[in-house]
């Protein structure tokens, strides 16, 4: 057994990790190290400068793009305010657990991309637990928000840190409940079994294999938005009601901890997704050299990602928050009954057509074809009676 | 080397969060350092290769149980100036139990015939606890499931208005 670093960091990084559990554990730990600096920070950072001007363009506003080409490095100059500004820790709070909280939201957003399947050799460890571990691991940010709410010793950041714990532990329940459609056709619960059981066309993903499975689909895509505190469920940190929820007497570089697991969560959300039901980096075979045809694969994963991401947006853009109330019954009186018929119906599915029916995968798809086709002409009737110079320029 | 290493952080990590869980005289830090004991107590599955019953460990204790935990202990009414239960007991009837079911314990490790996996020898061990709950062990799985569902509609009916009154 060769222990040496630079092995376990070649093995962890180049090729599905053998389960040999200590090499593994060790590889992991220095893998999210690197990846950490790598991937996940500059993606939550610029995603921000994204989001910002996203919603700016919804609002009909023009966002930042001061710093850089078009504002690009907006991300950068937040940064570093944060880090220059003061940390505050009020004089009342509990200041072990204040100090301790976003390390606790940071870590559960970090550690999930040591199962991330970039590609098909670009995963850090091929954990045959895979989704599992995604979804556990995704779930400890409750303990950090909790733990933020708590130690701050403010009203409004107690109430923000209850509801998002109540939040983030009813939507879990939908969202494992609509993990299982996928799981029981592969028979798998590792990320790459799962998206080699797909294949490249899109009728061939899972998100059309039946009908329970696009249902399962959408409700894994509105409960990951409320795990991850979005809008149209961002009563967590309610600016009307709670100035900022659980981050309220948060400053500084602890502040920032909270936001850039908040947008790495929008990606890891929309990765469990992609590798789930859209065919993850699945692309047409060629023969092609291995480095190649990763970057392929690698650029077509964050295409989707990205796409995802970006709706997630749009729907922040778009949407008003709904009601605690509200909130609470679509997770339990139709989430999660749809989610046990989607699961049991998938089992039948399953029990009848163990290879998959051709014909509903088409007919599926063809229905997926006729919503987007009648959302892209509703689209483009709204555009003919709108101010079509800030819909066509993006970059103003 | 590198295991071993990796086995006694995760040691430490659970023991001195069951100790601040056990002696810390504030009840939200104890129910914090919960998190600290049961995530090394989770390591140590995964450095014994039981890779599912890390992540269940994780699932149900870290993100159900311990979360659930927290939020009855912040339920409670005046729980800054609480007054801790267990310093009342008394040292010597804690000091007779510890000493006696830690000999048990002792006496039970040191007695009992160890399965030794070979080392190096991890597999992946989710397709035949499945294959276990469904085949030969699916009584006391169904069994266990019925008595975790009247443990739930009783923990309703108690908590119910009507009841109470």
């Amino acid at each position: 057994m060769n222990n040496s670093l630079v092995t376990l960091i070649g093995r962890a990084m180049f090729g599905p990790a053998p389960l040999d559990h200590t090499d593994q554990a060790a590889a992991i730990a220095v893998a999210c190290a690197v990846v950490l600096f790598a991937i996940a920070v500059p993606f939550a950072s610029i995603v921000t400068w994204v989001e910002r001007r996203v919603w700016a363009r919804i609002q009909s506003r023009v966002g930042p793009n001061r710093v850089g080409p078009n504002g690009f490095l907006q991300w950068l100059a937040d940064g570093v305010k944060h880090v220059c500004k003061e940390d505050v820790i009020p004089e009342e709070a509990d200041a072990p657990l204040f100090k301790l909280a976003p390390y606790l939201v940071v870590l559960a957003f970090i550690l999930p991309w040591a199962v991330m399947p970039f590609s098909s050799m670009l995963i850090l460890a091929d954990l045959n637990i895979g989704i599992l571990y995604m979804t556990a691991i995704t779930a400890l940010t409750v303990v950090g928000v909790l733990m933020a709410g708590w130690s701050s010793n403010n009203k409004w950041s107690l109430i923000g840190g209850i509801r998002s714990a109540a939040q983030i532990i009813s939507y879990e329940i939908p969202a494992g409940l609509s993990i299982f459609p996928a799981v029981l056709m592969t028979g798998t619960l590792s990320m790459q079994g799962l998206i080699r059981a797909q294949k490249w066309e899109p009728y061939h993903w899972f998100i059309f294999a039946n009908p329970f499975c696009f249902v399962a689909a959408i409700i894994l895509f509105v409960s990951t938005l409320a795990e991850n505190n979005r809008t149209p469920f961002d009563l967590p940190e309610a600016e009307s009601e709670l100035v900022a929820g659980f981050a309220t007497e948060y400053s500084s570089m602890r502040y920032l901890f909270f936001f850039m697991a908040e947008w790495g969560n929008m990606f890891i959300a929309a990765a469990i997704l992609v590798t789930l039901y859209l065919g993850g980096w699945q692309i047409p075979r060629f023969n092609w050299s291995p480095a190649l045809m990763n970057l392929l694969q690698f650029i077509c994963f964050l295409v989707k990602v990205l796409v995802l991401v970006f709706v997630s947006m749009w729907i922040r853009g778009t949407l008003p928050r709904v009601r605690i109330d509200q909130m609470m019954s679509i997770c339990w009186k139709y989430f999660v009954p749809i989610g046990f018929i989607n699961m049991i119906g998938t089992a039948i599915w399953v029990a009848f057509f163990p290879h998959g029916s051709r014909l509903m995968e088409m007919a599926m798809f063809a229905l997926a074809l006729a919503i987007v086709a009648a959302f892209a002409w509703r689209v483009a009737y709204f555009t003919r009676r709108s101010r079509m110079e800030l819909y066509f320029h993006p970059t103003i | 080397m590198g295991p071993l290493i990796t086995f006694y952080a995760l040691a430490l990590l659970a023991i001195v969060s069951a100790a601040i869980t056990a002696f810390s005289r504030n009840i939200v830090h104890s129910a914090f350092a919960l998190f600290g004991a049961l995530a090394g107590v989770a390591g140590i599955y995964v450095l014994l290769g039981a890779d599912f019953l890390f992540i269940i460990q994780i699932f149900i204790y870290i993100g159900g149980i311990l979360v659930v935990t927290i939020f009855a202990v912040m339920l409670t009414q005046g729980i800054a100036d609480v007054n801790v239960s267990n310093r009342a007991v008394g040292v010597l009837p804690a000091l007779v139990t510890a000493g006696v079911a830690g000999g048990v314990m002792f006496y039970a490790i040191i007695h009992s015939s160890w399965y030794h996996a070979r080392p190096g020898s991890a597999t992946p061990t989710t397709y035949w606890i499945g294959d276990a709950f469904l085949g030969p062990y699916v009584l006391p799985f169904e069994v266990a499931s019925l008595v975790l569902l009247a443990a739930l509609i009783g923990a309703i009916v108690i908590s119910r208005q009507e009841v109470r009154e």
